[in-house]
């Protein structure tokens, strides 16, 4: 079994859809059980990066809110190789 | 045995999308929709940016339909691609800045690259004859087939019936008795139908599907391209044209007011980036300079965020200044009169 991986992903001061987009395009390169931990400012981006998760088969594990940003924290799903 | 066709779809959030998939789901092909952000997309930002809107439930509607219809979604930055389609459309604006013809063709060439990288067979959209008065003509649909590069692979299965017949009718992926022939501007056809397939909440967009399509948004850039003497731009001064009283007092240089907390919370992102003001002894927006002011401008700039303070009918108000390498200095003025703000300095 492949090793999974915790990645970050700076998504501050971007407004949605960026944060979506750069979520995506980090997936893109993360196999399967991989982690990858969004930070984001615009509170938009707690809404679409989970809706965006959903239609795609990843799962969001957590969504830790702070005062003035929020981290989503991603475990990649079936990736389609 | 043969394989399920592929087809993607251009999806924006509204219901012509989300009806156009819902059809072609339904005669066994495997759709994935594609949504392209060119940074003009009404989608998001300003119900992000505005206090008063929070309440509203946020949701991105491309994202939202996807969900609906079990399909996936591939939202794309095209920003930098897009200046090219605004500056220099080869078929012209609609009744505002709105490319439609150029970008409606730009973003069919843009997933005709995206079927052939991701092996996928044809593009759908959901586009209705004369719904639309520049690209949904029966005269510019075909243009945008072909100029696109899509030519037959393009299938609008609301009005396909009056359109030549396409490669996956003709392959026999799709009946061409089971698409539809909608035409004009009545929704009337539309809402029926979703109706059938049981749609209810979804987005009904206005106008058009961006800003762009918008008079008082155009009427914006207009002004900040003559202003510049130049029409680049960046995603930055897309954005600020979404928000804030925008108030040009002088040709060189341009003020941007938050309206509320929010849009004063959004602005100050961008405090570095401009010569900055705001009140200090009442409450007061806070104001971006946008230009090359001298003094005097600065002055007048002064009065007129005072103007739009909570001290603007006291004799004086203290204004705090911070210039482009981060030096404050502190200003005494007299708020401008109400009827000093001329109508024509408002963007
Ligand atoms: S309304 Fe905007 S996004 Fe829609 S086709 Fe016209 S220019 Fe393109």
């Amino acid at each position: 079994m492949a090793r999974m991986t915790t990645h970050n992903l700076d998504a501050r001061n971007l407004l949605c859809p960026m944060p979506v987009i750069k979520a995506q395009d980090a997936v893109a390169k993360l196999s399967s059980g991989d982690v990858l931990e969004v930070t984001c400012t615009d509170p938009g981006a707690a809404h679409d990066i989970p809706a965006w998760c959903r239609v795609h088969g990843h799962s969001v594990k957590e969504i830790k809110q702070g005062s003035n940003e929020l981290v989503v924290i991603i475990e990649v799903g079936e990736t389609d190789g | 045995m043969i394989k399920q066709p592929k087809a993607v779809a251009l999806v924006s959030g509204g219901l012509d999308s989300m009806l156009a998939v819902k059809v072609i789901q339904e005669q066994g092909i495997h759709v994935e929709g594609i949504n392209f952000f060119t940074g003009f997309c009404v989608e998001g930002h300003t119900h992000a940016i505005r206090k008063k809107d929070s309440a509203k439930p946020k949701r991105n509607n491309a994202l939202w339909v996807a969900e609906q219809l079990g399909m996936k979604l591939h939202i794309v930055d095209v920003i930098e691609e897009y200046k090219d389609v605004l500056l220099n459309p080869k078929h012209g604006y609609g009744a505002n800045l709105n490319p439609c013809l150029d970008c409606k063709k730009f973003m069919v060439h843009k997933a005709v690259e995206w079927i052939e990288k991701n092996g996928f067979d044809f593009i759908i959209t959901g586009e209705v004859m004369g719904q639309r008065p520049m690209s949904q003509r029966k005269d510019t649909m075909p243009i945008v087939a072909q100029e696109s590069g899509a030519d037959d692979l393009l299938l609008r299965p609301l009005c396909a019936k009056l359109l030549p017949e396409t490669k996956p009718e003709r392959e026999g992926w799709v009946k061409r008795e089971n698409l539809y022939n909608f035409s004009g501007r009545s929704r009337k056809p539309q809402m029926a139908l979703a109706e059938k397939f049981g749609f209810d909440d979804y987005a009904q967009p206005a106008g058009g599907c961006c800003f762009l399509t918008d008079a008082s948004y155009s009427a914006k850039l207009t002004d900040l391209w003559r202003a510049r003497g130049d029409r680049n731009y960046e995603m930055d001064d897309v954005m600020l044209l979404k928000v804030g009283r925008h108030i040009r007092p002088r040709d060189n240089f341009k003020l941007i007011i938050g309206r509320e907390e929010g849009e004063n919370n959004f602005l100050s992102g961008y405090k570095k980036r401009f010569i900055n003001m705001h009140i200090t002894s009442h409450r007061g927006p806070l104001l971006l300079v946008d230009g090359r002011p001298d003094h005097p401008d600065l002055e007048l700039a002064a009065q007129i965020l005072a103007r739009y303070s909570q001290g603007r009918d006291e004799s004086e108000v203290s204004v705090e200044v911070t210039d482009l390498e981060g030096n404050v200095t502190n200003m005494v003025v007299k708020p401008m009169p109400a009827d000093s703000i001329l109508k024509k300095w408002h963007v």
